[in-house]
């Protein structure tokens, strides 16, 4: 009798052993791919340290006038980013402006209204669009869109719209309205993507109960996309973010001459593209200080928006999984 | 809401809402289409100006200077490979386990919190991600090196990788998980040994999509691996790449450099293209949302 309760109370402890033994290894592999995931956020964090330090000088001399001077001075050695950003705000805006209900269409397209082999192929062509280098973009800019900018688009405009501020000045093809229209390309297919997933989201029941009261089919679609909003917005704000960001496409068309203008057809400069023109061949440590400086700003100015973004899509889909 | 609804029913114009209602279907079809025609225009653009200047010796010979024909990019393919290789050495593993952490401890908090914040760096601009390696890197060493462009891209990598290994881990079903912990096999086990292999397919492809998409960078190379006329092996010396490249060739002047760019361009084109491809048809329904 004994003997077998030994034997018993051996096996009992066997087990806890075996475990605590499986326990243990299991803390060790949660804590290895946690160290992974670690790296993450310390890599967001450290590329804020890294440009805040390397940023000093310039910050040290300028402040926050660097945000609201306009000059821009080598020789000077005189730094101030507002061209930049106006450059930067203006395109983005424009990019926008194209992009949104363009791609509210191929959203409603996509999930409302393609039969099934469309959808696929289009969803497709949709990705290949987002995974094409943004270098390739630019250099279609450079050599086709802009020159078509020049010779057809921009005269039209002018010859109906002239009298515009906006519209004034010389088309000479590269400028603001150009890199807005590559922005805009570019930033079709994740706008569509995340409002076709968002759109995704909204039941069915609703809009069988619009059908049910009488509603046509495109009056079901916008209470759909009037449920959608706060989603959509999430959408644009994250589109908003890529735009602000694209550094080579916009480089290539939009004429980098530093220049504050009311004109469209003017050639900016960019925050992205001052940093890609300038970077490698800035010589002065208060230059190059200065371009992280703007570097830095834009940094902020992304994680900002993309934060918005993602707390946008991320209670919108939250709020559709609990109805 | 109730409004609305009342609205619709008591105007009885029905024929008018109809006119409506087919005209902004209309419009979402026209949008569907529009938005395809730079992509049919930019790929066969590419692949009409790229394959004509597109040779052996493209694949094979390094530049030439201006005024004498021939050359290529041989040293900008080596180096994007290199540069590319050196990314995926930081990136993948970085990316695997991250996403394991968030997949398979994914109600915690800390998950949650880690896979924000990689969506948050997903939309950090490349050309940041490229002052942050040239600060950390180029500025101690002093010089331009292959090795500061990889980590560039390392990091640029890391959150498709994530993202697609997390996706991928949360469709393996979880009788197959219960199965494993039910014969007695550890958990650690059972997520490298079992999950992740049954999702191998779908995180290997997610590994190729972020390849491309790093392959295709240019604007974190430009102060880090900086570029190169010639062969170029060592990690710590300036490196040439394809994208880098053809930005200093559709820069300049000359049309034969122009030519050169085309073809490069191509290349990238059909790279994305086939990787896309593969990835469309491996995780064919299986995953259909944005990475």
């Amino acid at each position: 009798m004994s003997k077998i309760k030994s034997c018993i109370i051996t096996d009992l402890n066997k087990i806890e052993e075996i475990k605590s033994r499986k326990k243990f290894s299991d803390i060790i592999f949660e804590n290895f791919t946690l160290v992974f995931a670690f790296i993450i956020i310390a890599l967001v964090l450290f590329i804020f340290y890294e440009m805040f330090k390397d940023a000093f000088p310039a910050r040290d001399k300028f402040g926050f006038d660097f945000i609201f001077s306009s000059e821009w001075n080598a020789v000077t050695e005189n730094f101030g980013a507002l061209t930049f950003i106006y450059g930067t705000v203006i395109s983005s805006v424009i990019a926008l402006i194209i992009a949104l209900p363009v791609s509210i269409g191929v959203a409603v397209f996509l999930s409302e209204l393609a039969p099934q082999i469309i959808k696929t192929s289009l969803s497709f062509l949709i990705e290949i669009l987002a995974a094409i280098p943004s270098i390739i973009y630019g250099f279609w800019g450079i050599f086709v869109l802009a020159p078509f900018m020049r010779t057809t688009i921009q005269p039209s405009i002018q010859s109906v719209l002239g009298f515009l501020p906006i519209f004034q000045g010389n088309a000479i093809g590269f400028g603001l309205l150009t890199s807005g229209i590559i922005l805009a390309i570019m930033i079709i297919p994740i706008i569509s993507a995340v409002t076709r997933d968002v759109l995704k989201a909204i039941p069915m029941s609703q809009r069988e109960a619009a059908y049910a009261l009488g509603a046509t089919r495109w009056e079901a679609i916008k209470m759909a996309l009037l449920n959608a909003k706060s989603g959509i917005l999430g959408a644009t704000v994250l589109g908003l973010g890529r735009a602000v960001g694209e550094t080579m496409a916009v480089t290539m068309v939009i004429g980098n001459k530093a220049n504050i203008s009311a004109s469209l057809f003017d050639p900016a400069y960019s925050m992205a593209s001052v940093i890609a023109n300038e970077f490698a061949e800035a010589s002065g440590e208060l230059h190059i200080a200065s371009l992280i400086y703007v570097g830095l700003i834009l940094f902020a100015v992304t994680l900002v928006i993309n934060t918005l973004a993602r707390l946008l899509i991320y209670s919108f889909t939250r709020k559709a999984d609990l109805k | 809401m109730k409004q609305n609804y009342y609205e619709l029913i008591s105007k009885n114009n029905l024929l008018k809402r109809k006119i409506i209602s087919m005209l902004m279907l209309g419009l979402c079809i026209t949008a569907g289409f529009l938005a395809i025609i730079p992509l049919v225009y930019i790929f066969f653009y590419t692949t009409m100006q790229g394959a004509s200047s597109l040779n052996l010796d493209f694949f094979t010979q390094i530049p030439k200077p201006v005024g004498e024909s021939g050359g290529g990019m041989a040293n900008a393919i080596v180096g994007t490979l290199i540069l590319v290789g050196l990314g995926s050495i930081f990136g993948i593993p970085v990316g695997i386990f991250a996403g394991i952490y968030v997949a398979e401890y994914s109600k915690t908090l800390l998950a949650n919190v880690i896979k924000f914040v990689t969506d948050v760096l997903s939309g950090v601009p490349s050309i940041v991600i490229g002052i942050f390696a040239y600060g950390l890197i180029v500025l101690p060493m002093q010089k331009f090196s292959a090795l500061a462009g990889g980590f560039a891209l390392g990091i640029l990598m890391i959150p498709t990788i994530t993202r697609i290994t997390e996706e991928m881990l949360k469709l393996v079903p979880h009788s197959l998980r219960e199965a494993s912990l039910a014969l007695g096999i550890p958990r650690w086990k059972t997520t490298l040994k079992i999950v992740l292999k049954t999702a191998s397919g779908g995180i290997i492809t997610g590994i190729l999509l972020a390849i491309a998409r790093a392959a295709g960078e240019t604007a974190p190379l430009l102060f880090t691996s900086f570029g190169n006329s010639f062969w170029s092996s060592s990690l710590d010396q300036p490196m040439a790449s394809i994208p880098v490249q053809m930005f200093n060739y559709a820069i300049s002047p000359y049309e034969e450099w122009h030519n050169k760019a085309w073809a490069g361009a191509f290349v990238l084109i059909a790279l994305v293209f086939v990787i896309s491809l593969i990835v469309r048809i491996s995780t064919h329904k299986k995953y259909s949302g944005t990475i």
